[in-house]
């Protein structure tokens, strides 16, 4: 068998010259072509791969922003009414990225939430669960680093707070936030490292663990509605799981739909509610950030605001407000828990019975009302009266918050005990459609 | 599940509905129309010629006036009166420091004062100054309380009264415009002020009907497409 | 189950779909690149900075020269006396390119014996074709340029020269002659660089 010098360029010739050289054809095949997925995917397995389409847009519209952007204490404000008015298409442009943002953080919540509720973070996919609360803490790290760009009165002020958070650690704390700033306050020096940050460390650092995301689902292969293994039943000749369908060309195809479904939600924001009300663009922002004005109503952007509501429910404990930062931390930080706090024997909330429905209910109730009491200020509510015992004076809302903080962290601290403890259903061996 | 994909749709609708946070004020709505390309006009001569002295426009470029129908030699002509050329931005020449000493604050650049503000809420401010002897200016506002700004206006609007009792303002002088012609006056103005804090407006709302339709017949061909590939599943 | 009849169908079916959507969602992409690609063209900032300059002629005494300023380039207005105009043709056999013949170098309408619109009056951008040093003026004949020099410029940097018409002389480093630049006079005393009458 002689081993013949391909000088024609054929198509299967150029192939076959890449292929001599990168594992391209074994590529497509591994992890398109003979990539069985779950058939069974449904409503809430589309916003995977909407993530890394918005990761996308994120980072060609932040590329082209950045020809144009300055980022100095006195030229950035000014450099992005630049972009909006005198750079061709440049209202386009930063209308993309302001909305990608806030729509990146509405596909992984509703990401998060399709693991949760299927326990796609169960064995064997703890690490690409891991993986996934990496991104989404680099994820909240980029948001917050970019949100300081325009340098606006929130801009400003968001990171006044944030930067403030970190001095409450105690010893370190004040040194702590001396060096994140890079300045006694946050000034020039905070803006060009958050830049920075912003620009090149978190998008390779997401880049990166994206892709580790993505070689844990394929090692594993991905769960499905049902939490049925597919892997458990072969095709006794063919040995492709009976449950499993080609990744390509059927979810290919079938994401094209979710893909064209995204655009037109996100082409209907750009175009006609770029602001959202304020929620994506805030008023306050419009106005160039003042060292010596403090806004009436600092508010973080929505998507951070269940976390702030937790920080703010927290009273200081023994003069420090640290306690309130490390709840607000560990709000985060406690879904990596989540493979080793649920106890079911069973992976789907289908079969998980009403109790476990119960709470994830409750904790989706939480964040909710988390996230909208974090948009208004304490005092939205008024206070309760005097005459009533421990919640005398107190803000309503504090009180509200301080419940649903609870609630939160429950949800967490007692699933050992309630997914133990809740009544499973019989799980089939095969996929079903619901 | 379905129950909780509802309840987000609708969050998503209260929350697209909540505008700016006024602090317990009643705004008058402004009469904002960005297709009215007359009004513009008339609102930009005023604000050249009446606002331009203490704010500046820095963000705007005489230029951009050709989006309201203006050309660059009737800008040259008329408005063009802190620059040299069309294409330069509406700067002024008061700096920051004597301002700062003469009016307690320094006036604000305009150019996205209706983003940060709201038309509204300068209509009615345009609208809301009354007699104050207590005040350095004379004036203050039932928008603004201690606003630093004088009514600028004042000669066109005349003078207003302010009744504590009903909180409610009384025209006691009236000035050259009935009360009818000052508020289409100010409604000039802040339509003007709203087509300068986002001259791309009324491209953008153009542009997204025809890319909504575009994207209206991929989604109709993807899930065509769709169907057809997974005829192949049972 | 589906009979041969029915498969074929489907992949006629299916290949229309396929090329359809293809198709269209090229067209999207095209679409979306054009602003894109927009974005990165001069912005208004960088236009009104190239906006046409004027210059007053007023001032410029015959056989003297003012520059100004036009795109961050300097622009050389040179006001020729009689003699230095009626000299011009007698530097024809020893320059590289005395009748014109590259074209974008100047505009259709200095493509004449003077290289101007009117005949005194030199506009050229002050920029050497070599490797882009600014020479200098050298409008007097000889001096230190030696006896068979009839006026013009030199270019320090790697000798270039040029004559009284921007033209470079042959033995340069410079291949072709200077730039004119497209203008137009508003009037006898004002001359508008960055603009001319072609559209």
């Amino acid at each position: 068998m002689k081993t013949e010098i391909k000088t024609k360029k054929t198509k299967g010739g150029l192939m076959a010259w890449v292929d001599e050289r990168f594992p391209l054809s074994s590529l497509i095949t591994n992890h398109l072509t003979e990539y069985y997925a779950p058939k069974n995917f449904n409503f809430w397995y589309y916003f995977g791969a909407l993530a890394l389409l918005t990761l996308v847009l994120q980072m060609i519209t932040g590329l082209l922003l950045t020809m144009h952007y300055k980022p100095d204490a006195e030229l950035a404000f000014a450099s992005v009414e630049f972009i909006m008015r005198d750079v061709s298409f440049g209202w386009l442009i930063r209308y993309m990225h302001s909305t990608g943002a806030s729509l990146f953080f509405v596909v992984i919540y509703l990401h998060m939430f399709k693991s949760l509720i299927y326990g796609s973070y169960k064995n064997p996919r703890e690490l690409l669960w891991l993986f996934g609360v990496a991104i989404f803490l680099c994820l909240m790290g980029e948001a917050f680093f970019g949100y300081l760009l325009p340098w606006g009165q929130m801009s400003y002020w968001g990171a006044q707070v944030i930067v403030n958070l970190f001095s409450t650690i105690p010893f370190i704390g004040p040194d702590l936030s001396e060096w994140l700033r890079g300045d006694y306050l946050v000034s020039d020096a905070t803006l060009n490292r958050f830049f920075a940050f912003h620009v090149i460390a978190l998008p390779i650092a997401l880049l990166g663990l994206v892709f580790f995301h993505l070689v844990a689902l394929h090692e594993v292969g991905s769960n499905n509605p049902d939490g049925v293994d597919i892997k458990k039943n072969l095709d006794k000749k063919t040995s492709i799981p009976l449950d499993g369908i080609p990744f390509h060309p059927y979810y290919t195809v079938k994401d094209l739909i979710g893909v064209s479904v995204f655009l037109i939600v996100f082409v209907l924001i750009v175009f006609y509610l770029p602001e959202m009300g304020g929620y994506f663009l805030e008023a306050n922002n419009f106005i160039p950030a003042d060292p010596l004005k403090t806004p009436a109503h600092i508010a973080p952007v929505w998507y951070f605001t269940p976390y702030y509501s937790i920080l703010r429910a927290v009273p200081p404990i023994f003069n420090s407000q640290f306690p309130g930062v490390a709840a607000m931390g560990l709000s985060v930080l406690v879904f990596a828990f989540i493979p080793w706090l649920d106890r079911s024997k069973v992976r789907s909330i289908r079969y998980k019975g009403d109790l476990f429905k119960r709470w994830i209910a409750l904790f989706v109730v939480s964040f909710f009302v988390l996230g909208y009491l974090g948009t208004e200020p304490s005092n939205v509510w008024g206070q309760f009266s005097n005459a009533i015992p421990l919640i005398g004076g107190i803000d309503k809302a504090t009180v509200v918050a301080r419940i649903f903080t609870v609630t939160y962290f429950l949800f967490f601290a007692l699933m050992p005990y309630y997914s133990r403890k809740s009544k499973t259903l019989p799980v089939p061996s095969r996929v079903t459609y619901k | 599940m379905k129950i909780l994909s509802k309840l987000f749709l609708i969050f998503i609708f209260v929350f697209s509905n909540v505008g700016f946070t006024n602090e317990h004020l009643t705004l008058d709505k402004a009469p904002v129309d960005l297709s009215d390309q007359a009004s513009l006009q008339r609102g930009a001569k005023t604000f050249i010629n009446y606002c331009l002295n203490c704010h500046s426009a820095n963000y705007m470029r005489y230029n951009r006036l050709k989006d309201i129908g203006l050309s660059d030699n009737l800008i040259k002509d008329n408005l063009l009166f802190t620059a040299e050329k069309v294409g330069e931005p509406m700067k002024i020449a008061m700096n920051k420091k004597d301002a700062k000493v003469w009016f307690g604050a320094v006036p604000p650049d305009l150019s996205v004062e209706v983003r940060a503000r709201g038309s509204d809420w300068i209509y009615s401010y345009l609208r809301g100054y009354y007699r104050d002897p207590s005040r350095p200016t004379g004036w203050n506002n039932t928008v603004f309380d201690k606003t630093a700004m004088p009514h600028i206006l004042w000669k066109l609007q005349g003078d207003q009264k302010l009744n504590e009792e009903h909180h409610t303002l009384e025209l006691v002088k009236p000035g050259t415009l009935s009360a009818k012609e000052y508020d289409a006056f100010v409604g000039d103005l802040v339509n003007y002020l709203t087509f300068m804090s986002e001259p791309s407006k009324v491209k953008r709302l153009h542009m997204g009907y025809y890319v909504l339709l575009f994207l209206g017949l991929l989604l109709v061909l993807t899930v065509k497409l769709k169907k057809e590939f997974w005829k192949d599943i049972k | 189950m589906a009979n041969h009849q029915d498969e074929k169908i489907d992949k006629k079916k299916r290949s229309f779909l396929i090329a359809a959507t293809t198709v269209t969602g090229a067209i999207g992409a095209g679409a979306i690149a054009v602003p894109f690609l927009s974005s990165m063209t001069p912005s208004e900032r960088a236009k009104a900075a190239g906006a046409p300059v004027e210059v007053d002629l007023s001032k410029i005494e015959a056989g003297s020269m003012i520059t100004t300023e036009w795109r961050g380039q300097p622009v050389w207005i040179v006001n020729r006396s009689k003699a230095m105009l009626d000299d011009l043709k007698k530097n024809d056999p020893n320059l590289s390119d005395p009748n014109l013949d590259v074209i974008s170098q100047q505009p259709s309408y200095c493509k004449n014996a003077t290289r101007s619109l009117k005949p005194n009056l030199l506009v050229l951008v002050g920029i050497c074709t070599h490797l882009g040093c600014s020479p200098t003026a050298k409008l007097q004949t000889q001096g230190d340029m030696g006896e068979n020099w009839s006026g013009g410029f030199f270019c320090p940097c790697h000798g270039s020269r040029f004559d009284l018409a921007g033209r470079v002389y042959k033995g340069s480093p410079a291949p072709i002659n200077l730039v004119v630049p497209p203008h137009k006079y508003i009037n006898d005393s004002t001359l508008l660089i960055g603009e001319d009458n072609k559209g």
